[in-house]
């Protein structure tokens, strides 16, 4: 009834290609957004319920833009290219332990303290570095041994961020934290603030990955994907579909990284990078969907809440049960509802999304 | 270092050590090479099969009966406790799975791992659990030859033994059994496999079972090396650089791979350790098992990959 595009005719090859051809998702997207950067603040500025509590923007949405970053970076690999990695964890260290480094300034480089932002980026940067340089096996290997292969990047950069006390300047106690977070002479220290500039930096970046994936680079990784040795008869070089994946899937994942360690954690150790980590964003792009940045969003928003809300669950509802006991009920209702959602639509939420979508154009009528 | 002696030692200790990571890689060979899954799982099957073991042996023996007795019926019970389990997850987890994406079966292992872990605690309890079931005392040999001699630990010895009779049991089942045959088909094509009448849940179930039954073994050593607890998850994590050193199809690549492993992260800790920082143990199989697949792709006894459009 409401949601059909009758009469929106497209005129021209650039109307076809849009991202929401369709005009109803594009005042809904605009109001999403309008929403998301005018609205929040100023609820939160006037104390209007839910969003006067700290907690919620703090704990819950800013991990969720973090992680959501991420997801979008682990889903360029994964999803569009079809490069399973187990080191998406690595590549988020190296972005916090690089921009924590460039922030602070290398005198052996005689690099002074850069600004924020560059700083960010640049961890970005050597994440990518770090990428392309692992990603290098995946010419070779594949499938399963390429995911345990990935790994490596995972336990080396573990090991070396602990070991290593150049990483973190020589702190005594391995844990490092994150200096004030200023742009162009904005500080940024309230929540709010945290959450607008987390929310801008996974904007620009999920327009810009849609904007890659859909062009002439992502359809090189979906060919790779969809089966390689068929793409590189067509003319894809399978070296530069291969790596320029993984230099942009770690660029971002970088960038989150060092955006978690700076705006969500504020002082972090190694161990907030480890392979649950990477277990998770795993986790978040195949419930989401595989090759869809909304599935990225949908994925980690699902697995960033499910624990929240199973741990606050039997307080709910009354129940007294020994706090161990919750661990171990998580770990079976998490464990549970993820082959649940495996077995139900294995395409993952993006899926489900549209096939709502499909009803809604026919709503409510039968056809 | 004191020469010669110590590098056996080192080396004797390395390889033996290997070989108790075949034995948690051997079950991951087992389900991969019959089912084609890469089953994560296998650390928490560990967990349970040993919490099992260790609880219902504590059991057994506060009713008053015989050690011997009692460690019987114990493996008995755990070994139950994993035909239940490979039981579940055939019928709930894989079954309605049939004919999807490796990563897809790869991510609901995951799940399996995540539902079995918080079983496996809630039902036998969250602690760190002794198990004494193989001597823990070690020998000293060639003490003639080197100053102090050579020291190996029996309880080695006995993971040695416990992985040979397994990979001969293996071997002598995938070769010499129809249920080894219909195994090896599934593992092909599930499709083409069910089409020719081979009934794939029994079949999984039976590998599931016999993945189980290697977990339990792994378990019994481990636990008793390092008391049952929950931290026994983390050696799928070790086990996996052996799994594709060897190779993802190969028994005998398994112990093979573990050999590597084991001689390799030893001697590497002790000379390369000591000029670049402690600890590299935890890494040092993984790139060890990436410059091997960088020469080898399929692992060092995998079957070849062959690729066609």
């Amino acid at each position: 009834m409401f949601y059909r595009e009758a009469g929106q005719f497209k005129t021209s090859y650039a109307a076809d290609m849009a991202i929401f051809p369709i005009r109803q998702d594009r005042i809904a997207m605009l109001l999403l957004l309008a929403f998301a950067f005018a609205g929040v603040p100023l609820l939160a500025a006037f104390h209007v319920p839910p969003f006067n509590s700290e907690y919620l923007l703090r704990a819950i949405i800013l991990p969720f833009l973090i992680l959501s970053l991420a997801a979008i970076g682990v889903n360029v690999l994964i999803g569009y290219c079809g490069q399973v990695s187990l080191g998406s964890g690595a590549f988020m260290a190296i972005g916090a332990y690089s921009a924590y480094k460039f922030n602070t300034g290398i005198p052996g480089l005689w690099l002074p303290p850069l600004p924020t932002l560059a700083s960010i980026l640049l961890g970005g940067l050597m994440a990518s570095i770090a990428g392309i340089v692992f990603g290098i096996p995946s010419l070779r290997i594949k499938g399963l041994y390429l995911s345990v292969a990935t790994l490596a990047a995972q336990f080396f950069f573990d090991w070396l961020f602990l070991r290593v006390k150049w990483f973190t300047n020589y702190a005594p106690s391995g844990s490092v934290s994150a200096p004030e977070l200023s742009f162009f002479g904005l500080t940024v220290a309230s929540p709010v603030e945290k959450y607008l500039l987390a929310l801008t930096f996974v904007c620009v970046f999920a327009l810009g990955a849609k904007n890659l994936a859909r062009g002439n680079l992502g359809r090189q990784w979906m060919a790779i994907r969809d089966m390689d040795i068929a793409a590189e008869l067509i003319g894809i070089r399978p070296l530069a579909a291969k790596l320029s994946a993984f230099a942009v899937s770690s660029f971002i994942i970088g960038v989150a990284g060092a955006l978690w360690a700076f705006v969500y954690l504020g002082s972090w150790e190694p161990l907030a990078f480890n392979i649950d980590r990477s277990l998770q964003l795993l986790f978040m792009v195949i419930i989401g969907g595989l090759g869809t940045i909304l599935g990225s969003f949908l994925g980690a928003a699902f697995i960033l809440l499910l624990p929240i809300a199973l741990s606050q669950l039997p307080a709910a509802v009354g129940l007294k049960i020994s706090t161990a006991t919750i661990t171990h009920l998580e770990f079976i209702i998490f464990g549970s509802l993820i082959c649940f959602l495996l077995i139900k639509e294995p395409l993952g939420f993006a899926r489900l999304w549209q096939i709502g979508k499909e009803k809604l154009r026919l709503w409510p009528f039968p056809y | 270092m004191a020469g010669f002696g110590s590098f056996l030692e080192v080396l004797i200790s390395g390889l033996l050590a290997g070989v108790l990571y075949s034995l948690v890689a051997l079950g991951y060979v087992l389900i991969y090479k019959a089912s084609g899954v890469f089953n994560y799982s296998q650390g928490a099957m560990v967990l349970l099969a040993g919490l099992a073991l260790v609880r219902a042996l504590g059991f057994f023996e506060s009713q008053g009966i015989p050690y011997a007795a009692a460690l019987v019926l114990a493996l008995l019970f755990a070994a139950a406790v994993m035909a239940l389990t490979a039981w579940i997850i055939e019928r709930f987890i894989l079954g309605p799975l049939v004919n999807q994406n490796e990563l897809t079966l790869f991510m609901s292992t995951i799940g399996a791992a995540f539902i079995l872990e918080g079983v496996a605690q809630m039902a036998f309890g969250s602690e760190v659990y002794p198990l004494r079931m193989f001597p823990k005392d070690a020998w000293i040999l060639g003490e003639a030859y080197f100053p102090g001699g050579i020291l190996i630990n029996k309880l080695d010895i006995w993971g040695g033994v416990i992985a040979a009779v397994l990979v001969a049991a293996i071997a002598l089942f995938f070769q010499r059994t129809k249920t080894g045959r219909a195994l090896r088909a599934v593992a092909d094509d599930h499709l083409a496999a069910q089409s020719v009448g081979i009934p794939i849940s029994w079949i999984w179930f039976v590998v599931w079972f016999a993945a189980g039954l290697v977990a339990l073994a792994a378990a019994s050593v481990w636990g008793t090396k390092l008391g049952v607890q929950f931290s026994i998850t983390f050696l799928a994590l070790k086990a996996l650089p052996v799994l594709i050193i060897g190779g993802f199809t190969s028994v005998p690549g398994a112990i093979a791979g573990g050999l590597i492993v084991g001689a390799g992260e030893k001697l590497a800790e002790i000379y390369l350790g000591a000029l670049i920082g402690g600890g590299i143990e935890y890494w040092f199989a993984y790139v060890l098992a990436l410059s091997v697949l960088m020469v080898r792709p399929q692992g060092l006894f995998g079957e070849r990959l062959i690729e066609r459009i």
